[in-house]
This record gives C-alpha cells, sequence and structure tokens, in this order.
C-alpha cells in the first residue's frame, strides 16, 4: 500500500502549483487588500479544468476524480486559500449537489458553464439562526400550483454574489415529514429571481478574495421543477455533501500548512539575527520541524480519506478526521510561521500573515471542530 | 494546415546544470524539463488550431528515452500526436547534425509550418529554423513576436534589437518564435489525462535512412574542448549624484541602447 500519485495526479499536482506560484502568488496580495473577487483567475482555472475535475466529460468535466480536486485544492492554498475556496466551494458545494443529485435536464442545463469555470453556483444551508444544527432550517417553502414559494434568510454563503453566480441551492423545509420531523428539500433558486436578494459582501478577518453573502428570500417563485433530487431528501443530501467537503477542506488546509514550512524554511535561511540565519537556532529548527510534521500527517489524514471515498467505502469518519487535524494544523502552523516571521508576520504583505488571517475559518467551515468530534465519536458508537 | 511543432527536453535552467567529462551536457543527473520556449511554439499552434486554423498538430522531438516525459507534457497542453526520434548513436549530435535528424524526420510527415523556438534553453545556439529550412527547400523566418495566416500565406513580425521587421512566405516554411508572441497556457486536466492516450510514433535511425556515422559525437561538426564556468559578476558601475547624476543616468542608458 501506498500514497504515491499515478502519472497523470502528478502532472495535474504541478500544473496547479506552477499555476498558483506563477499567476497567484504575484497579485493575490492586492485583491485581498481590496477585498476583490479575482475574476481573471477564475477564468483561467476554468480552462484549466479545475471546475470540472470530478464531473464527467458529457458536461464538460474533466473525467478525473474528487481527490484531484483536492490535489488542485492543496497546491492553490500552498499560496493562496481565497482561490482554493472559491474553487473548493464552487465545486463541492455548487455543482456537486446537482451532479449526484440532479435530473438529467438540471444537469444538462446547469453542468457545463461550471464545469468550465464560466459559472459559479453556491450552496445556502447554513441561517442567521444556527449552521451546525443544519437540521433546523428555517427557511420555508411553499408549493404553489408549480411554483415553491420560498421564504426565508441564509447568511454566510460562499460565491452566492459574484458577477457569475448563477443559482443557489437551498435547503428549506416544506411539510412535515411521516416521523413528525421537518421535511427538508433542496431547491435551485437562479440568481436574479425576484423576491431574491442577495446581501453585501461581508468584512471578513480572512478569505478577503472570496465572496461570502447573506441570501433573503421574500416570496421568491421559482418553477417547481427547480426541486433538487426527491422532495423531503434534503437532510440526506446535505449529510453527503458535507462528508466529501470536508476531504476537500482538509486538502485546503493542508495545503495552508504546507505553505506555512515552505515560507518558513526560506525565511529561516534568510533573515539573520545575532550575526547568524534565524534557522541556525534549535528553536526555529524544532518549529519548522513540528510544521511539517502536522502538514504531512494531514495530507496522509485526506488521502486515506479520498482513497476510501473512491473506493467506495464508508469514510465519513475519515472525513472528520482528516478535515479536524489538518484545519488543527493549519491553525498552528499559521501561527508558528508568524512567529518565525516575527513583525514581518503581521504585516498584511507578508504571505504568511495572509495565512494566519484565513486559518481560523478552517475550524468553522463545513462543520466546526466541535462537530467533527461529535461525528467521530458517533460514529465509534461513544454517547 | 499542418503544423509540426519542434520540442526538446532540457536541464532545468532553474536549477544547477552540468557538463559530462566529454563537455556534453550532463542530462542524466539533470531535472529534465521542455525547453521554456518551446512552450511558445506549442502555444502558437495552439492558438492556430483553436482559430480554427490547424487541422492538425504534430510534436516532434529528438532525444533520449526519457524525453518522453516531455512529449507527455507537450501533448498535455493538446498537441494530437507525437514523434520521437531515439536512437543511442544521436547522442553527442551537434545542432548541425541534429537539424539533419530532424529533417529526416519532417521528411517522413506532412506539414505546412514548422514551429521551433528561436534557441533552446540549453545550447541557446538559436540556428535551427535556418538551417531547417535550408535542408527542406522552404522559407525560415525567424525571431517571430508575431505570426499570422492567411490561407497559405505566412506574416511574421520579426523582432529585432531596434524593433521589429515585417515578413512574408507561402506555406511551407518554418517559423521561430521568441516568448513575446503569446503566454503559454497550463495543461488543462482533460489534456494530461488525454496525452497518455495520444499516439507517439517512436523512429530509429534506420527509420530515417540515416547512418549512424553522419549523426552522434562521431559526426558532430563541433566539439567542445574547454568549458569554464561564468565568471562572477562585476561590480557595476557606480554614478555619484554631484547635480549632474540624472544626465549621466541617461547617457550611460542610451549608450546602452535602452533609451
Ligand atoms: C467565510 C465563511 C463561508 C461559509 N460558506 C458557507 C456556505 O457556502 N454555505 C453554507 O451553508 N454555510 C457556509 N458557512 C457557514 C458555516 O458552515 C457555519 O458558520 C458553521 O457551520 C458554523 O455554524 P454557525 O456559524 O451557525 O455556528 P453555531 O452552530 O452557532 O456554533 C457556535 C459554536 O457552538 C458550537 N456548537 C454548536 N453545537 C454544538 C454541540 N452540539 N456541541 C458542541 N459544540 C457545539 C460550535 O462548534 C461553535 O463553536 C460559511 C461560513 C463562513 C464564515
Amino acid at each position: 500500500m501506498d500514497f504515491r500519485l499515478t502519472e497523470d495526479e502528478t502532472a495535474l499536482r504541478d500544473a496547479v502549483a506552477e499555476f498558483a506560484t506563477e499567476k497567484v502568488a504575484p497579485v493575490i496580495g492586492d485583491y485581498y487588500e481590496r477585498g476583490e473577487f479575482p475574476y481573471d483567475l477564475v477564468a483561467e482555472l476554468g480552462r484549466m479544468g479545475i471546475f470540472g475535475a470530478p464531473f464527467a466529460e458529457k458536461y464538460d468535466g474533466a473525467g478525473g476524480d474528487y481527490f484531484m480536486l483536492c490535489l488542485a485544492l492543496e497546491e492553490l492554498a500552498k499560496v493562496d486559500s481565497s482561490v482554493a475556496i472559491t474553487v473548493e466551494a464552487a465545486v463541492s458545494l455548487g455543482a456537486m449537489p446537482v451532479y449526484r443529485f440532479g435530473t438529467d435536464a438540471q444537469k444538462e442545463r446547469w453542468l457545463p458553464r461550471l464545469c468550465r469555470g464560466e459559472a459559479l453556483a453556491a450552496f445556502g444551508l447554513t441561517e442567521p439562526g444556527g449552521g451546525s444544527d443544519a437540521g433546523a432550517t428555517r427557511t420555508k417553502a411553499v408549493l404553489d400550483g408549480d411554483e415553491w414559494v420560498i421564504n426565508g434568510a441564509k447568511c454566510f454563503i460562499t460565491n452566492a454574489g459574484t458577477d457569475i453566480t448563477e443559482f443557489v441551492t437551498v435547503t428549506a423545509v416544506t411539510g412535515t415529514g411521516a416521523d413528525g420531523r421537518p421535511e427538508i428539500s433542496s431547491i435551485i433558486v437562479p440568481n436574479g429571481t425576484p423576491g431574491f436578494t442577495v446581501g453585501q459582501k461581508y468584512s471578513k478577518v480572512g478569505w478577503c478574495a472570496s465572496d461570502t453573502r447573506e441570501l433573503f428570500f421574500d416570496d421568491c417563485r421559482v418553477p417547481a421543477e427547480n426541486l433538487l433530487g426527491e422532495r423531503g431528501r434534503g437532510y440526506a443530501q446535505f449529510l453527503r455533501i458535507l462528508d466529501e467537503g470536508r476531504i476537500a477542506i482538509a486538502a485546503l488546509a493542508t495545503g495552508l500548512a504546507q505553505g506555512c514550512v515552505d515560507e518558513s524554511v526560506r525565511y529561516a535561511g534568510e533573515r539573520e539575527a545575532f550575526g547568524r540565519p534565524i534557522g541556525t537556532n534549535q528553536a526555529i529548527q524544532f518549529m519548522i520541524a513540528d510544521m511539517e510534521v502536522r502538514a504531512h500527517t494531514s495530507r496522509l489524514a485526506y488521502y486515506d480519506a479520498a482513497a476510501r471515498m473512491r473506493a467506495e467505502q464508508p469514510f465519513k469518519r475519515y472525513a472528520s478526521v482528516a478535515k479536524l487535524h489538518a484545519s488543527n494544523a493549519a491553525v498552528d502552523n499559521a501561527r508558528a510561521a508568524t512567529q518565525v516571521f516575527g513583525g514581518y508576520g503581521f504585516m498584511n504583505e507578508t504571505p504568511v500573515a495572509r495565512m494566519w488571517r484565513d486559518t481560523k475559518i478552517l475550524e468553522i467551515g463545513e462543520g466546526t471542530s466541535e462537530i467533527q468530534r461529535m461525528l467521530i465519536a458517533r460514529d465509534l458508537g461513544v454517547g | 494546415m499542418k503544423i509540426v511543432v519542434l520540442v526538446k527536453q532540457v536541464p532545468d535552467s532553474g536549477l544547477e546544470r552540468h557538463l559530462s567529462s566529454d563537455f556534453t551536457v550532463d542530462r542524466a543527473s539533470a531535472s529534465n524539463v521542455i525547453s521554456e520556449l518551446d512552450e511558445n511554439a506549442i502555444e502558437a499552434a495552439m492558438a492556430l488550431a483553436d482559430a480554427g486554423q490547424a487541422d492538425e498538430v504534430t510534436v516532434l522531438t529528438v532525444g533520449p528515452d526519457h524525453a518522453v516525459e516531455t512529449i507527455r507534457k507537450a501533448l498535455s497542453m493538446g498537441p494530437d500526436k507525437a514523434v520521437h526520434v531515439q536512437d543511442d548513436a544521436i547522442a553527442g549530435s551537434c545542432a548541425v547534425t541534429t537539424s539533419a535528424v530532424l529533417a529526416a524526420a519532417l521528411g517522413t510527415l506532412e506539414y505546412d509550418l514548422v514551429l521551433c523556438a528561436t534557441e533552446s534553453t540549453d545550447g541557446a545556439v538559436g540556428g535551427m529554423a535556418q538551417m531547417l529550412g535550408a535542408r527542406l527547400g522552404v522559407a525560415a523566418m525567424t525571431g517571430a513576436r508575431k505570426l499570422t495566416v492567411d490561407g497559405q500565406k505566412l506574416t511574421v513580425e520579426r523582432q529585432t534589437e531596434d524593433g521589429h521587421e515585417t515578413l512574408t512566405a507561402s506555406t511551407p516554411a518554418v517559423v521561430s518564435v521568441w516568448d513575446s508572441m503569446n503566454t503559454p497556457r497550463y495543461p488543462s486536466l482533460k489534456g494530461i489525462m488525454a496525452a497518455k492516450r495520444k499516439p507517439v510514433t517512436t523512429l530509429s535511425l534506420s527509420d530515417l535512412g540515416l547512418a549512424p556515422d553522419t549523426v552522434g559525437a562521431a559526426g558532430a561538426t563541433s566539439k567542445v574542448v574547454q568549458a569554464e564556468p561564468r565568471p562572477p559578476r562585476s561590480a557595476g558601475q557606480r554614478i555619484t549624484d554631484e547635480g549632474e547624476g540624472g544626465v549621466a543616468l541617461a547617457e550611460y542608458l542610451a549608450s546602452q541602447k535602452f533609451v
């Protein structure tokens, strides 16, 4: 057993790594500072087929798999997380629900442009009243003739308000199930539908070049056929989507953790204090060695979860392990890397400063660290 | 139109490079990559293909077994197929003998346009397009920063030290390009996965009807007899500003043809 990459996987990783250092690194600091969405980088990643990585060629996908997406995310996040999360959310939250649960007509209508990176889609689960308890959705959708009428609000939704966002898949209560619990369904709501308002961009601590919005639905009407998959399957659908998404977030976190190592190794050799490179101090060496251990074990954890998913084995627990471990590693490494950089580490122009700001969300988004622990314990049969 | 793009595997110019004891490039221990400017030649070909002006793009490489890595990389950018000329007797060829091998290989292919880099990042001889033009009896337009195709008419903006000149020729022709011509695309994931399935034809010297002693070290027209490391950078020229600093700067830049 081993985790060596295939020729294709290596070539993809190298191409994305080249793109990240040549195209993303020189410009992303400015986008970040201005809080602007990097449309040109998204377009180029679209041409490279990254947005279509795990999707079939008949929808203009690349015919690869989810692990390839993860490799691309890791390479992007070594340099920058805003672009990486834009891709992650676009593929795994935007397009994947349609790919997995959509009708042929929905797939043919929406997927090709998403796969080519010409359009983005978002997934609206979290509400102002709660994210972890996603089953407690308050947004409602009522079938009125051949239309759904949606009322409610969603918050913190990635990619929901860019110029190229075409739709948001939202979860809503559509009735009461046989067991007396709320019946949740997913509905595709195209941007621009009357009654659907996208809020202003949030001012965020990190991921500043990524698009995050609040969404409002006020008697918003969409055709009945915009229901995604079966009515009442919304809860099961997003659990599946989030399980996979955790592997992707783990890959992104691994990239950030590795980026901190790479930057620190370079700086420790260049920066001098007391007449010698700071890297000659054991204190710095050990800090960097520990960072490498965390980055490497994060990578092994997400490779393993992705391998189980690819083999169609149960992978839920391992996706949570990978997400929990890698997001921890990212936070720890960003803290250590900014320490290695000293005062420069506190300056926004230094890449590790951006990584420090981008890292905290990794312990929150797509299931907080507490939720990951709950899921792991539950899967172990505890409690 | 059918295009053949010449592609060469070279040691990575971003890393340490060495010569072997016989003063040939040490390719065995180097990290080998596609010669950077060749990506511009591939991009030029693919841009024509994307615009519907080329219906077939073939990559042609002369090189050892491991040059196939470079062929895959080139194919991942979009070309349809590749030809790999591989023969142990080719090792140690000079640029002139390499051009004989390339010309013979081109003789087995159909082409309207041969695209290549103006120079490689290893030898940087910069004469391949001219030699191929002569051997094939077709026009060679070198150092292009722009290429337009109108039916059988090729128009090239040739980059010179002072600006550019415009050249035209009819197909078939050889055109060598500079990196100012375009920005090479990154391979797409689809392209990467498709590259493995694209046909690569391997040809030996006997397939090309070339005698082993006419190529390689045996047939080389030039031989490197000595090599020295590049001298360390000199300190440069310092201009002290005593009121005339700006003038001195401008004069220096003008003398170097920067302004
Ligand atoms: C930048 C950004 C982008 C996002 N993108 C999206 C998106 O595209 N789509 C989307 O739907 N959502 C998105 N989210 C929302 C994100 O998934 C939620 O913020 C996250 O799931 C947590 O939900 P919450 O914020 O409501 O926190 P809460 O659920 O209110 O949790 C608050 C705290 O309580 C803890 N907690 C809650 N329940 C328990 C429990 N049972 N036991 C122990 N501790 C518990 C949590 O771990 C957390 O520490 C995004 C968020 C951000 C910040």
